[in-house]
Protein backbone atom coordinates (compact mmCIF):
# COMPACT_ATOMS: atom_id res chain seq x y z
CA UNK A 1 0.00 0.00 0.00
CA UNK A 2 1.77 3.30 -0.87
CA UNK A 3 1.37 6.89 1.09
CA UNK A 4 -1.54 7.58 -1.74
CA UNK A 5 -3.75 5.24 0.06
CA UNK A 6 -2.97 5.18 3.34
CA UNK A 7 -3.56 9.15 3.83
CA UNK A 8 -7.03 8.36 1.29
CA UNK A 9 -7.76 6.05 3.68
CA UNK A 10 -7.31 8.13 6.83
CA UNK A 11 -8.65 11.51 5.46
CA UNK A 12 -11.64 9.84 4.42
CA UNK A 13 -12.14 8.56 8.13
CA UNK A 14 -11.57 12.06 9.54
CA UNK A 15 -14.22 13.09 6.73
CA UNK A 16 -16.74 10.38 8.26
CA UNK A 17 -15.73 11.51 11.65
CA UNK A 18 -16.47 15.50 10.35
CA UNK A 19 -19.78 14.48 9.12
CA UNK A 20 -20.75 12.87 12.53
CA UNK A 21 -20.14 15.77 14.28
CA UNK A 22 -21.87 18.64 12.15
CA UNK A 23 -24.96 19.55 13.81
CA UNK A 24 -27.14 18.63 10.66
CA UNK A 25 -27.58 18.42 6.91
CA UNK A 26 -30.96 19.81 5.37
CA UNK A 27 -32.35 17.52 2.82
CA UNK A 28 -33.83 19.22 -0.12
CA UNK A 29 -35.78 15.75 -1.11
CA UNK A 30 -37.23 15.35 2.53
CA UNK A 31 -38.40 18.77 2.84
CA UNK A 32 -35.46 19.81 5.19
CA UNK A 33 -35.70 17.50 7.71
CA UNK A 34 -32.19 17.92 8.99
CA UNK A 35 -30.15 14.24 9.77
CA UNK A 36 -26.86 13.45 11.05
CA UNK A 37 -24.89 12.47 8.01
CA UNK A 38 -22.49 9.81 9.54
CA UNK A 39 -23.58 7.19 7.90
CA UNK A 40 -23.67 9.07 4.30
CA UNK A 41 -19.83 9.40 5.33
CA UNK A 42 -19.83 5.33 5.70
CA UNK A 43 -21.34 4.93 2.18
CA UNK A 44 -19.25 7.46 0.61
CA UNK A 45 -16.22 5.84 1.96
CA UNK A 46 -16.94 2.76 -0.26
CA UNK A 47 -18.23 4.61 -3.15
CA UNK A 48 -15.02 6.98 -3.21
CA UNK A 49 -12.27 4.29 -2.06
CA UNK A 50 -13.87 1.07 -3.59
CA UNK A 51 -14.09 -2.08 -1.10
CA UNK A 52 -10.83 -2.35 0.50
CA UNK A 53 -9.78 0.79 1.27
CA UNK A 54 -13.09 2.06 2.36
CA UNK A 55 -13.50 -0.86 4.93
CA UNK A 56 -10.29 -0.11 6.04
CA UNK A 57 -11.35 3.90 6.34
CA UNK A 58 -14.22 2.73 8.64
CA UNK A 59 -12.05 0.75 10.89
CA UNK A 60 -9.48 3.44 10.67
CA UNK A 61 -12.24 5.39 11.95
CA UNK A 62 -13.65 3.01 14.58
CA UNK A 63 -10.10 2.03 15.77
CA UNK A 64 -9.84 5.95 16.85
CA UNK A 65 -13.06 6.26 18.21
CA UNK A 66 -12.20 3.19 20.28
CA UNK A 67 -8.78 4.97 21.10
CA UNK A 68 -10.91 7.41 22.86
CA UNK A 69 -11.44 9.96 20.46
CA UNK A 70 -14.87 11.71 20.82
CA UNK A 71 -15.99 11.28 16.85
CA UNK A 72 -18.99 9.33 17.05
CA UNK A 73 -22.14 11.36 16.03
CA UNK A 74 -23.23 13.50 19.38
CA UNK A 75 -19.60 13.37 20.58
CA UNK A 76 -19.06 9.86 21.98
CA UNK A 77 -16.01 7.83 21.73
CA UNK A 78 -13.84 5.42 24.24
CA UNK A 79 -14.47 1.81 24.44
CA UNK A 80 -17.68 2.18 25.86
CA UNK A 81 -19.65 2.65 22.41
CA UNK A 82 -18.71 -0.70 21.55
CA UNK A 83 -20.64 -1.54 24.21
CA UNK A 84 -24.17 -0.09 23.96
CA UNK A 85 -27.35 -1.58 21.91
CA UNK A 86 -26.43 -0.09 18.96
CA UNK A 87 -22.91 -2.00 18.54
CA UNK A 88 -23.92 -3.87 15.62
CA UNK A 89 -25.01 -0.80 13.53
CA UNK A 90 -21.22 0.19 14.63
CA UNK A 91 -19.78 -2.49 13.77
CA UNK A 92 -21.38 -3.25 10.09
CA UNK A 93 -20.39 0.07 8.96
CA UNK A 94 -17.12 -1.72 8.38
CA UNK A 95 -18.75 -4.43 5.76
CA UNK A 96 -21.42 -1.84 4.72
CA UNK A 97 -18.55 -0.16 3.53
CA UNK A 98 -17.36 -3.18 1.41
CA UNK A 99 -20.25 -3.93 0.04
CA UNK A 100 -21.21 -0.82 -0.51
CA UNK A 101 -17.64 -0.23 -2.51
CA UNK A 102 -18.22 -3.54 -4.46
CA UNK A 103 -21.71 -2.89 -5.73
CA UNK A 104 -20.41 0.46 -7.07
CA UNK A 105 -17.07 -1.00 -8.41
CA UNK A 106 -19.91 -3.79 -10.39
CA UNK A 107 -22.64 -1.71 -11.69
CA UNK A 108 -19.93 0.16 -13.93
CA UNK A 109 -21.72 0.81 -16.75
CA UNK A 110 -24.59 3.21 -15.05
CA UNK A 111 -24.72 6.85 -14.12
CA UNK A 112 -22.89 7.65 -11.42
CA UNK A 113 -25.89 8.63 -9.25
CA UNK A 114 -27.88 5.63 -10.01
CA UNK A 115 -24.74 3.67 -9.56
CA UNK A 116 -24.39 4.84 -5.92
CA UNK A 117 -28.00 4.86 -5.31
CA UNK A 118 -27.84 1.24 -5.70
CA UNK A 119 -24.71 1.11 -3.74
CA UNK A 120 -25.83 2.90 -0.96
CA UNK A 121 -28.79 1.09 -0.39
CA UNK A 122 -27.16 -2.45 -0.85
CA UNK A 123 -24.09 -1.91 1.36
CA UNK A 124 -25.77 1.03 3.78
CA UNK A 125 -28.81 -0.37 4.21
CA UNK A 126 -29.10 -3.90 3.51
CA UNK A 127 -25.79 -4.82 5.43
CA UNK A 128 -25.65 -2.34 8.00
CA UNK A 129 -29.20 -3.68 9.39
CA UNK A 130 -28.35 -7.19 8.99
CA UNK A 131 -25.47 -6.65 11.34
CA UNK A 132 -27.40 -3.61 13.50
CA UNK A 133 -30.40 -6.08 14.12
CA UNK A 134 -28.39 -8.78 14.91
CA UNK A 135 -25.72 -6.47 17.74
CA UNK A 136 -29.37 -5.70 18.94
CA UNK A 137 -30.52 -9.29 19.58
CA UNK A 138 -27.50 -10.13 21.16
CA UNK A 139 -26.66 -6.98 22.92
CA UNK A 140 -30.47 -6.98 24.61
CA UNK A 141 -32.02 -10.49 24.11
CA UNK A 142 -34.74 -9.02 22.11
CA UNK A 143 -36.57 -11.41 20.05
CA UNK A 144 -36.12 -10.90 15.92
CA UNK A 145 -39.63 -9.70 14.71
CA UNK A 146 -39.27 -6.65 17.84
CA UNK A 147 -35.52 -5.70 16.69
CA UNK A 148 -36.75 -5.44 13.27
CA UNK A 149 -39.73 -3.19 14.41
CA UNK A 150 -37.08 -1.08 16.68
CA UNK A 151 -34.69 -0.72 13.85
CA UNK A 152 -36.96 0.42 10.90
CA UNK A 153 -38.08 3.30 12.75
CA UNK A 154 -34.47 4.42 11.16
CA UNK A 155 -34.81 3.01 7.35
CA UNK A 156 -36.62 6.10 6.11
CA UNK A 157 -33.59 8.60 7.23
CA UNK A 158 -31.18 5.93 5.53
CA UNK A 159 -33.02 5.63 2.56
CA UNK A 160 -32.70 9.69 2.63
CA UNK A 161 -28.75 8.85 3.26
CA UNK A 162 -28.35 7.01 0.53
CA UNK A 163 -30.10 9.48 -1.70
CA UNK A 164 -27.96 12.02 -0.35
CA UNK A 165 -24.53 9.75 -1.36
CA UNK A 166 -25.53 9.27 -4.31
CA UNK A 167 -26.06 13.34 -5.07
CA UNK A 168 -22.69 13.78 -3.33
CA UNK A 169 -21.04 11.07 -4.95
CA UNK A 170 -22.01 12.40 -8.51
CA UNK A 171 -21.38 16.04 -7.75
CA UNK A 172 -17.82 15.00 -6.57
CA UNK A 173 -17.41 13.10 -9.64
CA UNK A 174 -17.62 16.19 -11.73
CA UNK A 175 -15.97 18.32 -9.62
CA UNK A 176 -12.45 16.45 -9.06
CA UNK A 177 -12.99 13.10 -11.86
CA UNK A 178 -10.18 11.27 -9.53
CA UNK A 179 -12.23 11.29 -6.51
CA UNK A 180 -14.06 7.83 -7.58
CA UNK A 181 -12.21 5.25 -7.62
CA UNK A 182 -13.36 2.76 -9.75
CA UNK A 183 -14.02 5.40 -12.19
CA UNK A 184 -11.05 6.95 -12.33
CA UNK B 1 -9.16 17.75 20.64
CA UNK B 2 -10.29 16.57 24.28
CA UNK B 3 -9.67 12.94 24.79
CA UNK B 4 -10.84 10.11 26.75
CA UNK B 5 -8.42 10.22 29.07
CA UNK B 6 -8.80 11.37 32.51
CA UNK B 7 -5.71 13.26 33.95
CA UNK B 8 -6.07 12.83 37.39
CA UNK B 9 -4.27 9.66 38.31
CA UNK B 10 -5.98 6.39 39.92
CA UNK B 11 -4.90 3.29 41.13
CA UNK B 12 -6.40 2.25 37.98
CA UNK B 13 -3.92 4.65 35.62
CA UNK B 14 -1.42 1.76 36.88
CA UNK B 15 -2.59 -1.63 35.51
CA UNK B 16 -1.21 -2.04 32.29
CA UNK B 17 -3.53 -1.61 29.36
CA UNK B 18 -3.60 -5.18 28.37
CA UNK B 19 -4.61 -6.50 31.80
CA UNK B 20 -7.68 -3.84 31.78
CA UNK B 21 -8.54 -5.24 28.00
CA UNK B 22 -8.88 -8.42 29.31
CA UNK B 23 -10.46 -8.31 31.91
CA UNK B 24 -12.87 -5.95 30.26
CA UNK B 25 -13.60 -8.69 28.11
CA UNK B 26 -14.17 -11.20 30.69
CA UNK B 27 -16.19 -8.53 32.84
CA UNK B 28 -18.28 -7.75 29.51
CA UNK B 29 -19.19 -11.36 28.74
CA UNK B 30 -19.92 -12.44 32.23
CA UNK B 31 -22.20 -9.48 32.71
CA UNK B 32 -24.32 -10.53 29.28
CA UNK B 33 -25.11 -14.06 31.22
CA UNK B 34 -26.48 -12.58 34.03
CA UNK B 35 -30.55 -11.98 34.73
CA UNK B 36 -30.72 -11.60 38.32
CA UNK B 37 -31.79 -7.44 38.80
CA UNK B 38 -30.01 -7.71 42.24
CA UNK B 39 -26.63 -8.64 41.05
CA UNK B 40 -26.25 -6.55 38.32
CA UNK B 41 -27.19 -3.50 40.61
CA UNK B 42 -24.70 -4.31 42.42
CA UNK B 43 -22.09 -4.31 40.03
CA UNK B 44 -23.66 -0.99 38.37
CA UNK B 45 -23.01 0.41 42.13
CA UNK B 46 -19.60 -0.47 42.15
CA UNK B 47 -18.60 0.98 39.11
CA UNK B 48 -20.25 4.24 39.87
CA UNK B 49 -17.85 4.08 43.50
CA UNK B 50 -15.12 3.75 40.91
CA UNK B 51 -16.41 6.74 39.05
CA UNK B 52 -16.35 8.67 42.49
CA UNK B 53 -12.54 8.87 42.59
CA UNK B 54 -12.26 10.73 39.86
CA UNK B 55 -14.25 13.59 41.53
CA UNK B 56 -15.37 16.02 39.23
CA UNK B 57 -13.99 14.56 36.06
CA UNK B 58 -15.79 11.35 37.07
CA UNK B 59 -19.50 13.54 37.17
CA UNK B 60 -18.71 15.12 33.72
CA UNK B 61 -18.32 11.78 32.48
CA UNK B 62 -21.89 10.46 33.83
CA UNK B 63 -23.35 13.49 32.31
CA UNK B 64 -21.36 12.60 28.62
CA UNK B 65 -23.73 9.64 28.55
CA UNK B 66 -26.79 11.82 28.20
CA UNK B 67 -27.33 11.28 24.53
CA UNK B 68 -27.80 7.19 25.12
CA UNK B 69 -30.85 8.18 27.62
CA UNK B 70 -33.32 7.60 24.85
CA UNK B 71 -31.96 5.08 23.25
CA UNK B 72 -31.79 2.91 26.53
CA UNK B 73 -35.25 4.03 27.69
CA UNK B 74 -36.52 2.39 24.39
CA UNK B 75 -34.97 -0.40 24.53
CA UNK B 76 -36.10 -1.13 27.99
CA UNK B 77 -39.46 -0.20 26.97
CA UNK B 78 -39.16 -3.48 24.39
CA UNK B 79 -37.67 -5.70 26.91
CA UNK B 80 -40.59 -4.90 29.14
CA UNK B 81 -42.85 -5.31 26.89
CA UNK B 82 -41.70 -8.46 26.31
CA UNK B 83 -40.51 -9.51 29.43
CA UNK B 84 -42.33 -7.81 32.16
CA UNK B 85 -40.84 -4.75 34.06
CA UNK B 86 -37.96 -6.58 35.73
CA UNK B 87 -36.61 -8.02 32.74
CA UNK B 88 -36.56 -4.19 31.41
CA UNK B 89 -34.77 -2.42 34.19
CA UNK B 90 -32.03 -5.54 34.33
CA UNK B 91 -31.31 -4.97 30.27
CA UNK B 92 -31.34 -1.47 31.29
CA UNK B 93 -28.72 -1.91 34.53
CA UNK B 94 -26.47 -4.33 32.43
CA UNK B 95 -25.83 -2.13 29.36
CA UNK B 96 -25.43 0.84 31.95
CA UNK B 97 -22.46 -1.70 33.55
CA UNK B 98 -20.89 -2.28 30.43
CA UNK B 99 -20.52 1.00 28.57
CA UNK B 100 -19.47 2.48 32.58
CA UNK B 101 -16.83 -0.25 32.89
CA UNK B 102 -15.64 0.25 29.10
CA UNK B 103 -15.47 3.90 29.85
CA UNK B 104 -13.21 3.64 32.67
CA UNK B 105 -10.49 1.62 30.94
CA UNK B 106 -10.23 4.41 28.10
CA UNK B 107 -10.79 7.32 31.17
CA UNK B 108 -7.08 5.69 32.82
CA UNK B 109 -5.25 4.31 29.38
CA UNK B 110 -3.69 6.55 27.20
CA UNK B 111 -4.13 6.21 23.66
CA UNK B 112 -0.51 4.90 22.76
CA UNK B 113 -1.01 2.33 25.50
CA UNK B 114 -3.63 1.14 24.41
CA UNK B 115 -2.23 0.85 20.67
CA UNK B 116 0.88 -1.27 22.28
CA UNK B 117 -1.61 -3.79 24.20
CA UNK B 118 -3.66 -4.05 20.42
CA UNK B 119 -0.55 -4.64 18.63
CA UNK B 120 0.23 -8.45 19.29
CA UNK B 121 -3.72 -9.18 18.77
CA UNK B 122 -3.53 -7.65 15.33
CA UNK B 123 -0.40 -9.49 14.39
CA UNK B 124 -2.29 -12.33 15.44
CA UNK B 125 -5.02 -11.74 13.40
CA UNK B 126 -3.72 -10.16 10.26
CA UNK B 127 0.51 -11.11 10.78
CA UNK B 128 1.75 -10.35 6.68
CA UNK B 129 -0.33 -7.11 6.10
CA UNK B 130 -0.46 -5.50 9.65
CA UNK B 131 2.13 -2.77 9.70
CA UNK B 132 2.95 -1.05 12.76
CA UNK B 133 4.35 2.30 11.00
CA UNK B 134 1.22 2.47 8.64
CA UNK B 135 -1.14 2.36 11.18
CA UNK B 136 0.57 4.92 13.37
CA UNK B 137 0.86 7.41 10.19
CA UNK B 138 -2.80 6.62 9.88
CA UNK B 139 -3.87 6.89 13.66
CA UNK B 140 -1.91 10.42 13.55
CA UNK B 141 -3.33 11.88 10.31
CA UNK B 142 -6.95 11.29 11.52
CA UNK B 143 -6.62 12.87 14.25
CA UNK B 144 -4.88 15.83 12.62
CA UNK B 145 -7.13 16.38 9.83
CA UNK B 146 -10.60 16.20 11.97
CA UNK B 147 -9.76 19.66 13.46
CA UNK B 148 -8.75 20.78 10.03
CA UNK B 149 -11.18 19.52 7.98
CA UNK B 150 -13.89 20.77 10.69
CA UNK B 151 -12.46 24.09 10.30
CA UNK B 152 -12.48 24.01 6.45
CA UNK B 153 -16.08 22.73 6.61
CA UNK B 154 -17.44 25.87 9.21
CA UNK B 155 -15.87 28.05 6.70
CA UNK B 156 -17.49 26.96 3.53
CA UNK B 157 -20.80 26.86 6.17
CA UNK B 158 -20.44 30.46 7.07
CA UNK B 159 -19.87 31.24 3.30
CA UNK B 160 -23.11 29.67 2.26
CA UNK B 161 -25.17 31.04 5.49
CA UNK B 162 -23.53 34.22 4.78
CA UNK B 163 -25.47 34.35 0.97
CA UNK B 164 -28.66 32.58 1.89
CA UNK B 165 -30.40 31.62 5.28
CA UNK B 166 -31.46 28.52 3.90
CA UNK B 167 -29.84 25.52 5.34
CA UNK B 168 -26.49 23.74 4.35
CA UNK B 169 -27.76 21.32 0.70
CA UNK B 170 -25.72 18.49 0.20
CA UNK B 171 -24.08 19.68 -2.99
CA UNK B 172 -21.65 21.37 -0.39
CA UNK B 173 -20.38 17.76 1.25
CA UNK B 174 -19.52 16.89 -2.54
CA UNK B 175 -17.36 20.28 -2.83
CA UNK B 176 -16.11 19.34 0.62
CA UNK B 177 -15.34 15.63 -0.17
CA UNK B 178 -13.33 16.51 -3.51
CA UNK B 179 -11.47 19.08 -2.12
CA UNK B 180 -10.95 16.55 0.82
CA UNK B 181 -9.50 14.08 -1.68
CA UNK B 182 -7.35 16.56 -3.81
CA UNK B 183 -6.24 17.78 -0.15
CA UNK B 184 -4.88 13.86 0.71
CA UNK B 185 -3.25 13.53 -2.51
CA UNK B 186 -0.92 16.97 -1.79
CA UNK B 187 -0.63 15.05 1.87
CA UNK B 188 0.81 11.84 -0.04
CA UNK B 189 3.16 13.87 -2.58
CA UNK B 190 4.24 15.88 0.58
CA UNK B 191 5.05 12.79 2.31
CA UNK B 192 7.04 11.07 -0.10
CA UNK B 193 8.96 13.92 -1.18
CA UNK B 194 10.17 14.43 2.91
CA UNK B 195 11.08 10.18 2.55
CA UNK B 196 8.57 8.89 4.27
CA UNK B 197 8.69 4.76 3.93
CA UNK B 198 5.53 2.62 4.08
CA UNK B 199 7.75 -0.45 3.28
CA UNK B 200 7.54 -2.74 6.54
CA UNK B 201 11.08 -2.51 7.43
CA UNK B 202 12.94 0.72 7.81
CA UNK B 203 15.57 0.81 4.55
CA UNK B 204 18.18 2.06 6.63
Amino acid sequence: MDSRAIVRIALLAAVIAVLGLLPSIALPIAGGVPITAQTLGVMLAGIVLGPRHGALAVLLFLAVVALGAPLLAGGRGGLGVFFGPSVGFLIGFVPAAYVTGAVMARVRRLPVFAAALIAAIGGGIVVEYLFGICGLMLMTKMDLLHAVMASAVFIPGDLLKALATAFVAEASHRTYPAAIASRA
Amino acid sequence: MIGGYATRRTWLHRVPAGTKLIALMACSLALLSVTDLRILVVVLALIGAVYLQFGREGWLRLRALRPLVLLLAIVGAFQAYATGWAGGIALIVRLLAMILLADLVTMTTTMSALMDAMAPVLRAVCPRSVNHRKISLAVALVLRFVPVLLAQWQARQEAWQARTNRRVPPRLIAAFVAETLQLADHVAEALDARGFDASPTPRN
